[in-house]
């Protein structure tokens, strides 16, 4: 018994092992992890068919489909445009650039539902974005344009932020080389910054990619929320909740669940291998 | 690619960030403040001092500083526990604190229903105890503290893997016991990343809407949080007074991210 007890000490030279992972892992058990079988044992009361009719239903599956197309696009369209953002704030001095820095973090601080409203209020077609767009016959608030628009603005602290160290501590030797040796800088973008890049952006987007297929309080607002149309998904269970249907609810909430984890999953994947590269 | 052609593209991409950066950020918050201010500066007072607002604003702060700090206390503890010791089981354990950033707020809210609601076997139990969680105020600052959960420990667990445990265990080899370690040679290395943690997690907490919108059943004067009053006016198309509700919270998010840049930049300087 004392040989056993001595075996642990010397194992944890620091004291408090105990005190601080039976803190740790009570908080995070009430917290998170009861709650969240809660879902998993609510979800045992509907029987498997019952299961796949619910999250079959043509509405069901349309708001899935808007909740990923939308949300892929606007990672897209994030992936390019933060590149673009990290680049510059690097690279380029210009004045005002402490400024665009810390601007971008304002969709992490600004509340979803103003971002929501204010967006919906400036894409309106009498607003002053909407009213420009609007006399060439486009709208963008109500559609599916002003769901991608709300996931642009809160997608791309992720992808810049995800870019933005990597970009900063990449050595410029190579790009020098690359010059020397006579490459253009197109070249040497694609083949020798790019590649840098890659694991980093790809986080980015599949943060930002994650973020928006669960974002509600932004995109309830500008979304219009036609069933078929511009239903996104986190709206269906909202929907179903406000009518007291708490076994559709949570056979929406759990695919949504499942598609997060796969993402959690993806994530992980990416910067484990980009660790390993980099220490190989 | 010659220089000037160069210039050019440097140009061009400092132009479209520019464009990007006042569309999707600067505009925004000029329209809020323009909108809050649309009806004259009498009327913007006589908005925010509304007492359903001031209600809402006492139960914003009420649960975000809750939600701070105990989320302060998890976050100490975890990161502690996960870079100063090796047991098995510690990178599903990093992978479970991090799930909240990855589960859409509405989940967040229906788990707290499924858990503590009617249909829950352990709502007997909340009946006797006289509290009930959903639909009231413990429910709304439990989802606050879920969604908000993993912020300080993510901020505070690369630094103090970055900094290893060689001065931790020379005191602790030198008979220092675990307070006085954390106290006196921890606590002054992660000073900053930790207050870095404390304002994000403020900034999300005062402005959840999804979870707190699920499981607050908005009673006005009774549940209802600032993000969601501000819902209630602007769906009953009372523009300029949800604006100008609105703008306090935006004011206090650009306080917060004008604190961050501070935080961050007293941080590097403290590392050259």
């Amino acid at each position: 018994m004392s040989s056993k007890r001595e075996k642990r000490r010397s194992k944890h030279i620091l004291p408090g092992f105990g005190l601080s992972l039976g803190i740790t892992m009570s908080m995070l058990s009430i917290i998170v992890i009861i709650p969240l079988l809660s879902l998993f044992w609510g979800g045992t009361e509907l029987s498997w068919a019952d299961f796949i009719s619910i999250i079959s239903r043509g509405r069901v599956l349309a708001a899935f489909r808007v909740s990923i197309v939308c949300s892929f696009i606007a990672a897209l369209f994030n992936l390019f445009m933060g590149l673009v953002l990290a680049w510059v704030l690097v690279r380029y001095p210009f004045p005002g650039r402490k400024f665009v820095d810390g601007l971008i973090e304002l969709p992490f601080a600004l509340p979803t539902a103003i971002a929501g409203m204010t967006l919906a209020s400036l894409t309106a077609d009498t607003g002053w974005v909407g009213s420009l767009f609007a006399r060439f016959g486009i709208e963008i608030a109500y559609t599916r344009t002003g769901i991608v628009i709300a996931l642009i603005f809160v997608g791309i602290p992720f992808v810049v932020r995800s870019v933005q160290p990597v970009l900063e501590q990449l050595d410029p030797v190579y790009e020098e080389a690359a010059g020397m040796m006579g490459a253009s800088r197109c070249t040497t973008f694609f083949r020798i910054i790019l590649p840098e890049l890659r694991p980093a952006a790809l986080t980015g987007f599949a943060l930002a990619f994650a973020r928006g297929l669960g974002e509600y309080g932004s995109v309830v607002f500008i979304a219009g929320n036609q069933p078929y149309e511009t239903e996104i998904a986190p709206l269906m269970i909202m929907a179903q909740l406000e009518e007291y249907d708490y076994g559709e609810a949570t056979a929406i909430a759990l695919v949504m669940l499942g598609i997060a984890f796969v993402m959690l999953f993806v994530v992980n994947g990416i910067q484990l291998r980009a660790r390993r590269r980099t220490n190989a | 690619m010659n220089a000037r052609s160069k210039k050019y593209v440097r140009r061009f991409l400092i132009a479209l960030s520019l464009v990007f950066v006042g569309l999707f950020l600067v505009l925004p918050l000029v329209f809020v403040f323009t909108e809050a201010f649309s009806d004259g500066i009498s009327a913007y007072l006589e908005y925010i001092s509304d007492t359903y607002t001031q209600r809402a604003l006492l139960l914003t702060v009420e649960a975000t500083l809750i939600a701070v700090v105990v989320n302060t206390f998890f976050g100490l503890f975890a990161a502690w526990v996960l870079t100063r010791y090796r047991f098995p089981g510690q990178k599903l354990l990093t992978t479970m604190i991090d799930i909240p950033l990855s589960v859409s707020p509405v989940i967040a809210g229906l788990i707290y229903i499924l858990c503590f609601g009617r249909s829950s076997p352990l709502y007997g139990f909340i009946l006797r105890c006289g509290t009930p969680v959903v639909f009231a105020v413990p429910g709304i600052v439990l989802c606050t503290i879920f969604v908000t959960f993993p912020f300080i420990s993510r901020e505070l667990i690369p630094v103090l893997n970055a900094r290893g445990t060689d001065e931790e265990q020379a005191a602790a080899l030198l008979g220092a016991g675990g307070w006085t370690i954390f106290r006196r040679i921890t606590l002054p290395h992660i000073k900053w990343p930790l207050l870095y943690g404390i304002i994000l997690c403020t900034a999300r907490a005062m402005g959840e809407f999804g979870a707190v919108s699920v499981i607050s059943g908005r009673l006005r004067g009774l549940t209802n949080t600032l993000p969601l009053h501000i819902e209630i006016l602007y769906n009953e198309f009372k523009y300029a007074p949800a604006f100008a509700v609105a703008s306090v919270l935006v004011v206090m998010a650009v306080v917060l991210l004008l604190i961050r840049c501070i935080v961050e930049y007293q941080g590097r300087k403290k590392e050259q």
